[in-house]
């Protein structure tokens, strides 16, 4: 039996530990004592019906929205002490987060600037190779279509190599060649000991990936247990009827 | 993991105010829309002139002061427009930057766009009204960029705040131009004298008004900026 951490140990081990988040909107709490942990190399998926929470999860985690009671840390960094911890996260959205009159290239160069990456543009140029868009960089993003700009909307997320990606439905607007390139890109960044949060309604597609799987409901977590211990099948129904419940 | 070395306050403010200015540059709308409505200003404003009633001198600064600060809206309207659209603004809150050098960023784009249309819309005024600006004009053009920064740090914060609302357009001049009568009261008044032929000492007691409300506001809109993003 391994030994118990400290608390300390405990969040230094982790890449992003969430304890008792809540955020409320004009009393009514979209996230609601949220509490979980991910280690390095370590992935979520996360389901839920509609208006169940989910992104505003993610944004408590990217560090845009601040938590009216709880607490979230990366990296044992606590989110809101500064700029540093949210150095380490990177956020795929619904919206692309892109600047359309811009290229693709500039975009990604312009966010690896902020994050202080010694070589901008190899470092950009990578991120859109891993994607499968180098050969549109030069293009103008309002140019491209929605599937290539996903594309460069998550390279602009992984240029800086985060330590926790936030992904909130990206596979939408894929093609094929872009959802082996998201796949393997997500891989690479497991591999590379980052934790991934990736938020689907498509439970093939979340599982696939996953190391930990998690249902939420009215801000809650109602299920949270390790991909071993989730059986496809009716880990689905269960997934059905509190969709249904809720709709 | 790449190396990296976030960027400090100055650095990140230039990078936000170039990647701005390179929208700018690219798209050119609000540029060449300020540019219009100042010049139209100054056309419409010069055929309603009756000289014979006004002189020229008395009506130019009054001209002058309103039509920079309701071509600079166009400008400022835009600045936070173009990080809505695809929710740009969120990649740039995501980064580890503080967020006082976004304001200051965009702060400067901003006063960038608002100086290029006054170096444009000064000498189509002396044309226009046959004005004796040689004499003032570096006490006119320092007057310029001191009125240039008060209207761009109260408004690029206001312009933060107004863009989430469904009266963007309108809010934005409504919420702005109350804090703007200061500065085109001094700006005014300190044209007028100062094509009149006074000494620039005749002019420094509205000279002080522009420079107090600038430091109070640049700081005061630093300070206010990151709270005006919370949702």
């Amino acid at each position: 039996m391994p030994p118990a951490l400290s608390a300390t140990e405990a969040v230094t081990r982790s890449v992003v530990m969430a304890e008792g988040l809540v955020r409320a909107f004009s009393g009514r709490r979209a996230v609601d004592n949220v509490t979980f942990s991910l280690d390095a190399g370590e992935c979520l998926a996360l389901f839920g019906p509609n208006g169940a929470g989910k992104t505003t999860l993610l944004r408590l985690l990217a560090g845009l929205l601040s938590p009216t009671s709880g607490s979230c840390s990366i990296g044992g960094t606590v989110l809101r002490s500064g700029s540093t911890a949210r150095g380490q996260v990177g956020l795929v959205s619904h919206a692309s987060m892109l600047y359309a009159p811009l290229t693709a290239l500039e975009n990604v160069e312009f966010t690896a600037r902020m994050y202080g990456l010694r070589d901008p543009r190899a470092a950009a140029r990578a991120a859109l190779h891993t994607m499968r868009v180098l050969d549109r960089a030069d293009t103008p993003v309002r140019s491209l279509s929605r599937g290539l700009q996903q594309r460069v909307s998550i390279a602009r997320a992984i240029v800086h190599a985060p330590q926790l990606l936030l992904c909130d439905e990206p596979y939408t607007g894929l093609d094929d060649v872009g959802s082996g390139a998201l796949t393997a890109a997500l891989t690479e960044r497991r591999e590379a000991g980052a934790a991934l949060l990736l938020v689907t309604h498509n439970l093939s597609e979340g599982l696939a990936l996953a190391t930990h799987a998690a249902i939420m409901r009215r801000g809650k977590f109602v299920r949270f247990e390790s991909r071993a211990d989730v059986h496809a099948s009716s880990y689905a129904l269960e997934y059905r009827e509190l969709a249904a419940a809720d709709a | 993991m790449p190396e990296r070395n976030p960027p400090g306050m100055l650095h990140a403010t230039w990078l936000v105010a170039r990647k701005d200015l390179a929208i700018e540059f690219r798209t050119r709308t609000a540029f060449f829309s300020a540019l219009l409505f100042a010049l139209l200003g100054l056309t419409i404003f010069y055929f309603a002139w009756d000289p014979t009633a006004v002189a020229a001198i008395d009506l130019a600064p009054g001209v002058l002061w309103v039509i920079f600060v309701f071509s600079g809206l166009l400008g400022l309207q835009r600045s936070f427009s173009v990080e809505q659209a695809d929710r740009a603004i969120d990649a740039l809150l995501a980064a580890p930057v503080d967020r006082e050098a976004i304001y200051l960023g965009k702060a400067l784009a901003n006063f960038l766009f608002v100086a290029a249309v006054q170096a444009i819309s000064l000498p189509a005024l002396a044309l226009f009204y046959n004005l004796p600006v040689s004499q003032a004009f570096l006490p006119i053009a320092g007057i310029a960029v001191l009125a240039a920064i008060g209207i761009v740090s109260v408004g690029t914060m206001f312009s933060s705040m107004a863009v989430n609302t469904r009266l963007a357009e309108l809010l934005l001049p409504m919420l702005a131009l109350p804090f703007f009568i200061p500065i085109v009261m001094a700006a005014a008044v300190s044209t007028s004298r100062l094509l009149a032929g006074r000494p620039v000492a005749d002019v420094m007691p509205w000279l002080r008004i522009l420079v107090a409300f600038d430091l109070v506001f640049v700081v005061a809109c630093t300070l206010a900026f990151p709270y005006t993003l919370e949702e």
